[in-house]
């Protein structure tokens, strides 16, 4: 057995890296503008952005506070003045559709700024350096290996449900995923005759990265960001659902389906409602998702 | 055979009634009682929490030596008693047949020790000791309490029902540590617990104890005989509410403890299920201030939060509008028990968010905001953190909810740190209706400071009160102290009563005679086919 | 061959131990004192400071990071902080019911996901391949409990096929055993069916764009001896693949599952052991799942010998 060998990365995880060619970013307005041309796309972003309009102009789309609470008017059906009834609190269900919009879409973005900042963050380092590699990729793996929802269970119950503990949760076990894409990237292209020429020629290691490694990176990113503001809306509704998630106070479509939850059977529509939003929201960033992957990267379609 | 099923079935029982007496009846048709208590089953120590469900627990397979009957009057279960002539000295005999699980008889040196270890973890217990000179076995089945002055107190502990209610172990056992949680399960109660088929949180599983020898007198709240009518008891715990009324409406289960009020609709009307309320059984909802920070260090604020909140709103997110589940009252004891008081009524049961602000003003509030804490995890509490915010924040109050599992409120409300390092300056609560209406064990109005309940409001008139409270002898005296008692609570803000709510079990209609007592017990309890 | 698979092997154990130092490190920093959950809500300071010496909270969190991470190599995962029974027998008690739902979902999933993707691969771009494709995306987007309760909805309560909920080992008889898995099998696997489902469909498609498969249809053999012998055979590496490393995403589902269905089984006992601060509880059963999480991608990784013939070690 020779020891000074590293054992064999797992299978499983560097499958099918994609190989882009440098200068990945310029033909991207070009596939950005070609994706609506499909039927599914174009609904979907039609869906999304109304739900953008609907999160960013909540105060004009409704006139009930989502917070505002009255007993006295419990779990009315609905009617004029509250367009989709009211909750166990007495609160405006329209409302708090409106105003969850912005928690769902801030979990979302919040998920992905966090996870692809640090995955690419860890992704470059260990691609570019060995040594970092062996210490930062073990960490990873043991991320890795924890399942997610578990992890963040835990988290968020332990040490308090805040919008910040959740967005936190729900990100640190994607940010494995990332780093070991980026790193896939940068040890891919790391030999390639331009990057070497470049090294050749002085290429410090920060232009080096961000001219000629870090465009390779950003199809695979956009792909991949889509599926994790998906998989984070989703999430949030998990955490929420299982009492683990953002304060009860906060109108998300999550807590209004915990909160709904008791009510199965008496008035499906509580849980119905955040329920058909959340759908709604993750199938259409899915489907945008699937055909921004066909457009930039072919190949990665084998991923996922 | 020609006979159809039942009858080959009646035949089978009647032969065996016949050939081998009625005993063996129950071995051809065992009767189980499924059950889905208030909360989870995991530890096996009824003397070292408050937690309902090992008070439920301790009532299945442990006995207590006197107890309550239904209307409250003090009856011997596992002993009588006779009082000297100078009120000083109790003295209790053990009944006959009495036997721990394991087969050995209930010794009155068992019954001693296990007081003695009760009388450390209950408020009502540690009164009961601070006036007690000595305790000890005069023999195998007799022993006395001999007490400093007259008292009353030694029959109103022993038979106290709820809370942590005296149950008699197992010297060897009873010799723990308070500090160390016990794990033997040998009491000498009706049921026997199957330890082998015990999951902690999951399963507890009850057997009829056949060698039980009940009382003779009828049944009657915790006292009279204690007849187990089936074969087996067996409590299931079911997170999600909604899953637990689907398995009672399929029939998969006999039992729910606390269903919550607004699901009753499913079930109302149907012939099969029938609902239960037991008076005894409610709770009060209380609200608390941390009197160690500010701005609730401060009696113009508190009394500013007293006027801010009213009890309908948040009865009504509990339970519903409209049900008769719920009671609005001002009394600190407990609206329809014997120290019920109208003082403060409308102060207390309506929200005055005018009276709030202008209280704030006066004690000149610059709008920093105070932490609540909010339990999110238990259907009953829930409720309580958003309406209390809404109303502080309609009384000109600035309000951080902070919400978490009741596991985080627990271990934060013990912290009289400021807020910003761990502290907090309000949470709510509900405590069942025998625990209120005892003056002397009530941690709500308990306000010696340091040693009173978090909070930790500090008023001595009211520790000096609680403590004439459980000398007192006669009736009147009791009621006159705790009427000032409840004046004094309420003047100084020590707690805010939240008004009242009935817990509702839906039972199945094939149970019947289960006892009107302070918990759900299972003994006198028939399954019907 | 061998020494790849020892190296493999032993490739898990930092992995492994990088888990046990990470799961240990955010459950003791986070807020929380198991002690208070234990001596309940009337405990004075002076017990509940006796109670936390006895369960050994009040030692630096160093020492107890090394006793733990000891015990854990001599196979004692602690003992319950809360019941006070050891975390291994906790873990054997909730086992039967995981495996049983984790295994039935799994088997469901494969048996409905590949003929969809295959069916899906041959009728590419055709409304079947589309409402396929539609269905999974779908599945991808309804929470797991919503689908659940739905299921209970139609399945238990209006036609009462099944049992609303609960669970019953397999040693009181299969029916009762059968008869409470399927619906949470059934919710459980939706996400898992999709998934699958396009992973088997993209493979099919281009392993059918390969020479050989092409040859194979020149010389006339059926489309469907084509689809199922070839494309498939040589799809397995990546379904394997995605089986394994989504054994994470089916973990997460799981504890959904279990608290609808009312499983007694380790998603629960997680989520119970949070509540309560059980810390060497949710350790174990974390760790647990990670191990498995490990071990299952290792055989993955083995299986890939099997199934691809392209590979050698």
């Amino acid at each position: 057995m020779s020891s000074d060998t590293p054992a064999p990365e797992p299978q499983s995880q560097t499958l099918s890296l994609p190989e882009m060619e440098g200068g990945g970013a310029s033909g991207l307005r070009a596939v950005l503008g070609g994706i609506l041309s499909s039927w599914s796309a174009r609904i979907s972003a039609a869906v999304l952005l109304i739900i953008v309009l609907m999160s960013v102009f909540a105060p004009l789309v409704t006139s009930h506070d989502p917070i505002q609470l009255d007993p006295a008017i419990r779990l009315q059906p609905p009617s004029a003045a509250h367009l989709l009834g009211t909750d166990s609190y007495g609160r405006d269900m329209f409302a708090r559709i409106v105003y969850g919009s912005r928690i769902s879409l801030l979990v979302g973005a919040g998920t992905v700024i966090v996870a692809l900042l640090f995955g690419m963050i860890i992704g470059v380092l260990t691609g570019y350096f060995r040594w970092v590699d062996a210490v930062l990729m073990r960490v990873m793996d043991g991320l890795m290996a924890i399942p997610g929802v578990l992890l963040a269970i835990a988290l968020v119950a332990i040490s308090g449900g805040t919008l910040v503990t959740v967005l936190v949760a729900i990100a640190v076990p994607e940010i494995p995923r990332v780093a070991r894409m980026v790193r896939g990237v940068i040890m891919g292209v790391r030999n390639e005759p331009y990057v070497e020429a470049a090294s050749v020629l002085g290429t410090g290691m920060w232009p080096m990265v961000w001219r000629h490694m870090l465009p390779n990176t950003v199809a695979p990113l956009i792909v991949q960001g889509t599926y994790i503001f998906a998989a984070a809306i989703m999430t949030e509704s998990i955490l929420s659902f299982l009492g683990a998630g953002i304060p009860p106070e906060i109108p998300s479509w999550g807590n209004m389906m915990a909160d709904g939850r008791l009510y199965f059977l008496l008035k499906p529509e509580l849980i119905f409602f955040p329920g058909v939003m959340v759908s709604l929201t993750v199938l259409s960033v899915n489907m945008l998702g699937d055909v921004l992957r066909d457009r930039l990267d072919p190949r990665m379609a084998k991923r996922l | 055979m020609f006979l159809p099923k039942s009858a080959s079935g009646l035949l089978k029982g009647a032969l065996a009634v016949a050939f081998l007496g009625a005993g063996s009846l129950t071995a051809q048709a065992e009767t189980t009682i499924n059950a889905v208590m208030n909360a989870p089953l995991r530890a096996l120590d009824p003397a070292i929490s408050t937690a309902y469900i090992l008070r439920n627990y301790g009532y299945m397979i442990y006995d207590t030596l006197l107890a309550r009957d239904e209307a409250g009057k003090v009856q011997p279960q596992m002993a009588s008693w006779t009082v000297s002539d100078d009120g000083k000295t109790y003295t209790f005999t053990l009944r006959d047949g009495l036997k721990w699980h394991d087969g050995t008889p209930v010794t009155a040196a068992d019954c001693v020790a296990s007081i003695a270890r009760w009388d450390q973890v209950d408020k009502t217990g540690q009164v009961m000791a601070s006036l007690m000179e000595t305790m000890q076995a005069v023999d195998e089945k007799t022993f006395t309490l001999t007490f400093k002055e007259p008292t009353g107190i030694a029959l109103l502990a022993l038979s106290k029902p709820s809370g942590i209610p005296p149950f008699m172990m197992q010297k060897k056992v009873a010799e723990t540590p308070v500090s160390t949680p016990i794990t033997s399960t040998i009491g000498s109660g009706p049921f026997k617990f199957d330890a082998s088929a015990y999951q902690p949180g999951v399963k507890a599983v009850f057997l009829k104890n056949e060698d039980y020898v009940p009382r003779s007198e009828p049944s009657s709240g915790m006292a009279g005989g204690k007849v187990v009518k089936v074969d087996k008891v067996v409590w299931t715990t079911m997170p999600d509410p909604m899953t637990a009324m689907n398995a009672m409406m399929s029939g998969e289960i006999d039992f729910i403890e606390q269903a919550p009020h607004d699901l009753l609709p499913l079930v109302e009307g149907n012939p099969d299920f029938k609902l239960q309320t037991f008076a005894k059984q409610g709770s009060q909802n209380l609200v608390r201030l941390n009197w160690t920070q500010p701005p609730f260090d401060n009696l113009k604020y508190r009394e500013a939060a007293l006027e801010a909140l009213g009890q309908q709103s948040m009865l009504s997110a509990q339970v519903g509008n409209g049900k008769d589940a719920s009671t609005t009252c001002a009394a600190v004891f407990g609206c329809s028990g014997p120290y019920a008081t109208d003082y403060k009524a409308d102060d207390i049961i309506k929200p005055h968010p005018e009276k709030s602000k202008e209280l704030l003003k006066e004690a000149g509030y610059d709008g920093s905001p105070i932490m609540l804490m909010q339990a999110t995890d238990l259907a009953s509490l829930a409720p309580q953190g958003p309406v209390i915010a809404q109303q502080l924040r309609d009384g000109g109050f600035k309000v951080d909810v902070v919400a978490m599992d009741w596991a985080s409120v627990v271990a934060r409300r013990s912290s009289k740190a400021p807020v910003a390092e761990g502290g907090w300056n309000i949470f709510s609560t509900t405590n069942v209706l025998p625990d209120v209406g005892d003056p002397v064990g009530f941690i709500g109005t308990a306000a010696g400071g340091d040693s009173a309940w978090f909070g930790w409001p500090n008023v001595p008139k009211i520790e000096e009160l609680r403590a004439a409270f459980a000398r007192a002898s006669d009736t009147e005296t009791q009621v006159k102290i705790a009427k000032e008692i409840d004046q004094l609570a309420i003047d100084n803000v020590v707690m805010i009563p939240m008004g009242e709510f009935a817990n509702i079990n839906v039972v199945s209609s094939k149970l019947s005679g289960m006892p009107e007592a302070e918990a759900p017990v299972f003994w006198n309890v028939t399954k019907s086919e | 061959m061998l020494s790849f698979i020892i190296k493999r092997i032993l490739s898990a154990i930092p992995v492994l131990f990088m888990v046990a130092i990470l799961v240990f490190l955010v459950l003791r920093l986070a807020p929380g004192d198991p002690a208070v959950m234990i001596a309940g809500p009337n405990a004075t300071p002076d017990q509940l400071q006796q109670l936390r010496e006895s369960m050994g909270l009040t030692r630096p969190l160093l020492e107890q990071l090394i006793i733990w991470l000891t015990n854990m190599a001599h196979g004692d995962m602690g003992t319950s902080l809360i019941s006070g029974k050891p975390a291994t027998e906790l873990i054997m008690d909730r086992f039967g019911p995981t495996l049983a739902l984790s295994l039935s979902t799994v088997v469901l999933a494969i048996v409905v996901a590949i003929p969809l993707g295959v069916v899906a691969a041959w009728q590419r771009g055709k409304v079947l391949d589309r409402l396929v494709m539609g269905l999974s995306v779908l599945g991808f987007s309804v929470p797991v409990f919503i689908i659940g309760y739905v299921l209970i909805l139609v399945f238990a309560r209006i036609l009462g096929w099944f049992p609303v909920q609960g669970y019953q080992p397999l040693s009181n008889g299969f029916v009762p055993f059968a008869q409470r898995l399927v619906l949470p099998s059934v919710a459980l696997s939706f996400p898992y069916i999709a998934l699958i489902a396009r992973i088997v469909r993209t493979n099919v498609i281009e392993v059918m764009n390969e020479d050989y498969i092409r040859t194979a249809r020149a010389k006339g053999l059926k489309e469907s001896a084509v689809l199922m012998g070839h494309a498939l055979g040589n799809a397995a590496v990546p379904i394997i693949t995605i089986i394994g490393v989504s054994i994470a995403m089916l973990i997460g589902g799981v504890v959904v599952t279990e608290s609808v269905f009312n499983i007694p089984g380790l998603g629960r006992l997680v989520l119970e052991s949070v509540l309560a601060r059980d810390y060497t509880v949710i350790q174990a059963v974390i760790l647990l799942f990670s191990a498995i999480y490990v071990v299952i991608n290792l055989v993955v990784d083995l299986l890939y010998g099997v199934f691809d013939p392209r590979i050698r070690y």
